[in-house]
């Protein structure tokens, strides 16, 4: 197992190059690889079409592999290797093995793969980014690809998680790859918990902890309580959760380890959101991301259908946009007005604290979607415990989100010092990124230019953090309503809060006109809002806990 | 409230006296300010607002403007600021983005004057003019600073910080138009106060946010700056750029600045985040606070000086609900705390010491270490000054060098080079460490590892006949049965025990010596002899049949007898070798009988003490092929902490990594990590990098191991266009060229590549190795003087 191993990562490592020869030489020696596994095998999948879902043994190996040139052939930004290893795959098929083909369509189930695959080529920045990925990991993630909308964004974003999980840093690598598991699977993540399951063997994790949080050294153990409260009701914590953690005589976390700890949590409950927001698929070299079946009539993967995503929807769309035609002027219209009319009726004190409240108990009642209990799937729930705890509507039964002062406890003046001080270059890093993330603005709205968008991301960016119970005393909450609609808070509501219940329906049911590139766009503000929320509160228990 | 409203016109003694006091606040104060007069402050919060009178024993609370039955957030205040020239002005900035200013002399509860709603962000600051009275300004969140004159009802100027939110404004207090304000984003701007279009002049003070600025009371062209950066930095304004001429390195954020009246070079700070304590600075002295007060038990959110020319006095707000009072006396002063002596060692023993000059000249006399052969005394003299408090102090420096012969540690750097840890068999790579050990006359080592390799080797593969021999001779007596184990272990305690310390007691225990040297030789015999292993243990086996035979009698006899003899035995053995002076054996090996020598008087007095032999004969069974080799663990364990409490921790390690799976689970991770940990940091002390990467890498501690693993990145610049390359290889971004090009030859360099880190410039190694050799220019040609080392 562990010569295997060895030797299939060094394989595909030549391919990160950015030396022609040197990759031609990579994929030189994965042909040979590939043609002699062939042989070995001999005619036999020929003759004997065993069903190549079971995969047997010797074959599985070879499988692998071979997805894995699927991934590249449709992946790699190399043109080169791309085409290299088309024709090789070719070449297997010929010799009469069965080859993989990808399920689902490109990155996204939401958007289509040409929009998306057409932007590398286009902008040379995103081209780069792209091949630097590909070479720091040996593939492009379905994520960055459709981040690759906004490249500066990405940019930031692959340095911070590339310091998160590969740099120095006071937790050990296969934990970080095992907390970045436990926060995805909290919010059923299939997607993030395949990538990082594999990541976690590569780096030389226990095989046994994959098997639930039971089978985890007690120290992750702990951490569950803490994973759970974040990810849903973070509001709740205390500075005695933190103090659990440390205090845990042999099993204890240092404060380091557990900034390390909690950003990666973050990290990974926000990019939830954004994978359900964007509904991306699984990697094509990952489980479900490939078959080995030949294409049949249903056209559609099981998840496709599970949420009710059918070909009806496209016909829906269209019509629906012709109704929908004056929705951008008619949102450019009122921020226009807000914008002139501020200063004409100057709301009452009171009355911005009633608005905020409003605003904050609204959101509780925005009906995410049907609320039938989805079931975890099967092998994603035992990465945590306690699957029925989630995102609960609290105002129904009469409990409260306490309310946060934004001016008390802000992550420029004090989640940043916190960070940096126990972490070194990570406040600095996110500061960063939700920088760019909050600025980021090209000026358009669908088809308008120059248009100042700064007061809509405000907005959105207040309502998540309103959702959380954050307020900000100089934002009047008014706002939001002028400028969110019904069908955009659903969507914004169900990805921040429960996101793997996100439907292609209500991602294409908000802001109809706008494009693709946009609405990814919102999603990262979603994201970085959300993990902005989540670790105020998770830093300012920190420091209650410290002072 | 008649009575409150009139407090605020009383009082105007100009005495200022009282003590360390403070007062308990009903909620989290965010700023204070005091009257001119210094008998009141103001404490502002998101849910306070009110006035204490400062009074010789307390505070006494004069005035609650929190009024109204539902308090708006105008009354949530980000900052306070009593006017200075009117003492009835008072101006707040609310965090939802008003300015509001209060007339205490107004006759009705409510004090509220005038309310200006025109940012649209939380307004961080306000200013008063120090000497105009209508003239406020403020800084906000959204970017903006205005003005405002208080007899209008709007602002009469705005000045745009181009987006980036206004943290600090600070009228300056000599320059009449003049005021600065602090960004988010790191910078400073000065402004002129007639013209709202343009800044005046800008500069970067910080990474991060410049929470706070504040001007010098006296001197006219100082700034003080305070950041996220932890940093306080004070700028000299005159020149044409601003030129920073003090920085202060503190532990956390600065929140507050504030200059010390009377003393132009204190300053007082406040941290934001973490940190709760109030410093005092000496801006010459960066290194340790000159006063701090800790009295706050939560983040202090402001502080002020009590009087504008009374240094002794401190006004400190704290998010614990508290207002204090801080007698400058009652400060604690780190500086006294702080050890006055400085020592510390070279890596080759010599000793550097410093200490006030008074200290070292009283017994200057003396020559204070009799091993150190020079002493160069530095003396630092500071010149005398008036108006500083510190005591005046010079201090001195003395190097010590020690004895060039006496303490070298050349050993230790030929061992770790010439040791072998890995790649062979584990008897080979005993031997070869023996020999080495030998060669640098370290007997007692070599024997170790000899001993090592005799206990752990695979008994199937050594050629044993010697003990299989011996055994056979004593025919049915199966010496092992009638030994129970402990028994054996703390016999063998005993032998080690000796062994390891035969460098030791050779010196002062004459009388232990024929043992001692009767076991070590015999060991030495062995290795002499070492054309084959067999027949040396068969020797050895042969000369110990006596013994043995008669040992197994007496055993046989009396079992219970023997049981207690022998560990008493050991442990007085021990105990005496335990009192040694415990020099260190290399130093004492030069006077060391030359084993050869030793191995002859071994020869003549191996039959003659009753004591070693019963030893010996214990030692017979250790070369039963029957014994498992985890036998010997106790005993190696103990040797290696014997070894690594003696300081020789490359013994530790070194056998740790020889022994391998064999020993590593008998001693606690910790204390294996711990042995590694100081091995490698003695390794990278003496630059043998090539070692100690590879004690890392034959390492089984996971902690250690990954040490190598860290710390991997380099950054470089791209030697064209001199950015610093962010691409994973070895093409720039920017200029789209191969940065790894030779400058010499100037073809593409694989392998080792070497690069000036002044210029970028670099090629294979040994062409830059020669061109430097012959010339000090950069080889491509950019002037820079390139050093090659």
């Amino acid at each position: 197992m562990e010569v295997q191993d060895q030797e299939s990562l060094g394989r595909w490592d030549g391919l990160g190059s950015r030396d022609v020869s040197s990759r031609t030489e990579a994929m030189e020696n994965i042909c040979q690889d590939v043609m002699r596994k062939v042989e070995a095998i001999g005619p036999m999948p020929a003759l004997a079409p065993s069903p190549p879902a079971s995969g047997s043994p010797p074959n599985s190996d070879l499988n692998d592999i071979l997805a894995h040139l699927l991934m590249l052939s449709k992946r790699c930004p190399f043109e080169d290797v791309k085409e290299q290893c088309i024709r090789l795959l070719q070449a297997v098929q010929d010799l009469g093995v069965r080859i993989p083909r990808p399920l689902g369509n490109g990155p996204s189930r939401f958007i289509p793969e040409k929009e998306i695959l057409q932007v590398s080529k286009v902008d040379a920045r995103t081209q780069s980014i792209f091949e630097d990925a590909f070479a720091a990991l040996g593939r492009l993630d379905n994520i960055s690809l459709v981040m690759g909308f906004h490249p500066q964004y990405l940019e930031s974003f692959l340095r911070t998680q590339h310091y998160l999980l590969q740099m120095d840093g006071p937790l050990s690598l296969h934990y970080r790859h095992y907390i970045g598991i436990m926060a995805a699977a909290r919010h059923q993540c299939s997607y993030l918990v395949n990538l990082h399951v594999n990541d976690f063997l590569q780096v030389g994790g226990d095989p046994k902890w994959l098997n639930g949080l039971d089978e985890a050294p007690q120290k992750l153990q702990q951490l569950g309580e803490l994973n759970k409260i974040l990810a849903h009701r973070p509001w709740l914590l205390t500075k005695e959760h933190i103090e659990r953690l440390l205090k845990a005589e042999e099993h204890s976390w240092s404060l380091a380890e557990l900034i390390h700890a909690v950003v990666l949590l973050t990290h990974y409950h926000s990019l939830a959101s954004f994978t359900f927001g964007c509904g991306i698929t699984p990697e094509i070299h990952c489980n479900g991301g490939h078959t080995f079946r030949p294409p049949s009539l249903s056209q559609y993967c099981m998840c496709d259908i599970a949420n009710g995503n059918g070909h009806a929807n496209h016909h829906d769309d269209l019509l629906g946009n012709q109704d929908m035609c004056g929705e951008v002027e008619v949102l450019m219209e009122r921020m226009k007005q807000l914008q002139e009319c501020r200063d004409d009726e100057e709301a009452s004190q009171e009355e911005m604290a009633t608005r905020f409240e409003r605003e904050k108990t609204e959101s509780m009642l925005v009906v995410t979607a049907e609320d039938e209990e989805c079931v975890p799937s099967r092998d994603i729930s035992r990465h945590f415990e306690d699957p029925s705890y989630g995102y609960k509507d609290f105002s129904r039964r009469g409990e409260h989100v306490p309310t946060f002062r934004v001016q008390d406890y802000s992550w420029e003046d004090h989640g940043f010092s916190l960070v940096n001080r126990l972490y070194p270059d990570v406040g600095q890093m996110l500061d960063e990124k939700f920088q760019m993330a909050y600025n980021l603005t090209y000026n358009t709205m669908a088809t308008h230019k120059d248009v100042d968008t700064s007061m809509l991301r405000r907005a959105i960016w207040n309502y998540i953090h309103c959702m959380f119970g954050i307020r900000y005393d100089d934002y009047d909450y008014g706002e939001i309503n002028q400028l969110l609609d019904r069908s955009f808070k659903i969507y914004i509501k169900t990805m921040v809060c429960s996101p793997e219940k996100t439907t292609k329906r209500m991602y294409e049911s908000f802001w109809r006109q706008f494009q693709h590139s946009e609405k990814v766009h919102v999603n990262l503000l979603l994201m970085e809002a959300r993990m902005q929320a989540e670790l105020l509160y998770a830093l300012r228990a920190i420091t209650r806990y410290m002072t | 409230m008649e009575k409150m409203s009139r407090v605020t016109t009383a009082l105007s003694s100009n005495t200022i006296s009282g003590r360390t006091m403070f007062c308990h606040l009903d909620a989290p104060a965010n700023a204070i300010s005091v009257c001119r007069d210094a008998t009141q402050v103001v404490v502002a919060g998101r849910n306070i607002f009110k006035i204490y009178g400062l009074e010789e024993e307390q505070f006494v609370e004069k005035l609650n403007l929190r009024v109204g039955r539902k308090p708006s957030l105008n009354f949530s205040c980000a900052d306070v600021m009593w006017h200075q020239m009117e003492e009835n002005l008072l101006a707040t900035a609310a965090t939802n983005g008003a300015v509001v200013t209060w007339n205490l002399g107004k006759p009705s509860r409510n004090k509220q004057d005038q309310l200006f709603t025109e940012h649209k962000r939380t307004v961080n600051k306000v200013c008063f003019h120090p000497t105009e009275v209508y003239m406020l300004l403020s800084g906000s969140q959204d970017g903006f600073m205005k003005c405002f004159d208080l007899r209008k009802k709007e602002s009469v100027s705005t000045f745009s910080g181009q987006s980036e939110s206004v943290r600090d404004v600070q009228f300056s207090m000599k320059d009449y138009f003049t005021f600065a304000a602090s960004f988010e984003n790191g910078n400073v701007q000065l402004w002129d106060i007639r013209r709202p279009d343009r800044y005046e002049r800008m500069f970067t003070a910080h990474t991060g946010p410049v929470f706070c600025c504040d001007w010098h009371p006296d001197d006219r062209g100082w700034l003080a700056t305070g950041g996220r950066d932890k940093m306080v930095k004070v700028w000299d304004m005159t020149t044409n750029r601003a030129k920073e001429i003090y920085c202060v390195q503190t532990i956390a954020s600065v929140a507050r600045v504030k200059w010390r009246p009377e003393r132009k070079f204190h300053l007082a700070t406040c941290s934001m985040m973490v940190d709760h304590n109030i410093y005092v600075w000496d801006i010459r002295r960066p290194f340790i606070p000159f006063a701090t007060f800790e009295e706050h038990k939560d983040v202090t959110t402001g502080i002020v000086w009590r009087h504008q020319h009374d240094p002794h006095f401190l006004l400190s707000g704290s998010k614990d609900s508290t207002l204090y009072q801080h007698m400058f006396k009652d400060a604690t002063r780190p500086v006294d705390k702080a050890n006055p002596e400085g020592l510390c060692f070279g890596l080759l023993g010599d000793l550097a010491f410093a200490a006030k000059e008074s200290l070292i000249s009283s017994d200057a006399n003396r020559k204070p270490y009799p091993g150190g052969d020079r002493r160069y005394p530095i003396f630092f003299f500071k010149k005398p000054d008036p108006t500083e408090q510190f005591a005046h102090v010079s201090s001195a420096l003395s190097v010590f060098e020690t004895d060039l012969d006496s303490n070298r540690m050349d050993w230790f750097v030929k061992t770790a080079q010439l040791y072998l840890l890995s790649g062979k068999p584990f008897a080979e790579l005993c031997d070869h460490n023996a020999k080495v050990a030998q060669e640098l006359k370290r007997p007692q080592v070599s024997t170790t590892w000899t001993m090592l390799r005799i206990m752990f080797s695979d008994p199937a593969n050594l050629t044993t006949p010697g003990p299989n021999h011996n055994l056979s001779k004593l025919g049915t007596l199966p010496l092992m049965n009638s030994f129970s184990m402990k028994e054996m272990g703390s016999g063998m305690g005993t032998e080690s025990r000796l062994e390891r310390s035969k460098g030791d007691s050779r010196q002062d225990n004459i009388h232990l010596e024929p043992g001692n040297s009767h076991i070590s030789n015999n060991n030495e015999e062995n290795e002499e002899t070492e054309g084959s292993d067999g027949q040396a243990e068969y020797m050895f086996g042969d000369a110990e049949l006596d013994d043995d035979d008669l040992y197994s009698v007496e055993h046989d006899n009396q079992t219970e007898e023997q049981e207690y003899a022998l560990p008493q035995e050991a442990f007085q053995l021990r105990h005496e070798i335990m009192d040694n002076p415990s020099a260190p054996e290399h130093l004492q090996q030069d006077k060391a009988d030359s084993p050869h020598v030793s191995g002859n008087e071994a020869e003549v007095t191996c039959l003659t003490p009753i004591e070693s032999f019963s030893l010996i004969s214990i030692s017979q069974p250790l070369y039963s092929p029957h014994l498992p080799a985890s036998f010997f663990c106790p005993i190696v364990r103990e040797m290696l902490s014997y070894y690594a409490e003696q300081g020789d921790v490359q013994m530790a390690v070194s056998v740790l990594i020889v022994l391998g799976d064999r020993i590593r689970k008998e001693i606690d991770d910790l204390t294996q990590e711990h042995w590694y940990m100081s091995y490698i940091d003695l390794l990278q002390r003496f630059e043998l990098w090539n070692v100690s990467n590879e004690v890392i890498k034959l390492s089984t501690c996971s902690a250690i191991t990954c040490l190598n693993q860290t710390s991997t990145t380099l950054h470089i610049n791209c030697s064209n266009c001199k950015r610093p390359m962010s691409n994973k290889g070895w093409i720039c971004d920017r200029c789209h060229q191969c940065a790894s090009v030779c400058a010499v030859c100037h073809h593409v360099v694989k392998g080792l590549f070497v690069w000036c880190q002044g210029c970028s410039h670099g090629g294979h190694l040994e062409h830059m190795m020669n061109w430097l050799k012959s010339s000090a220019h950069c080889p491509a040609g950019c002037g820079h003087l390139c050093e090659y080392t």
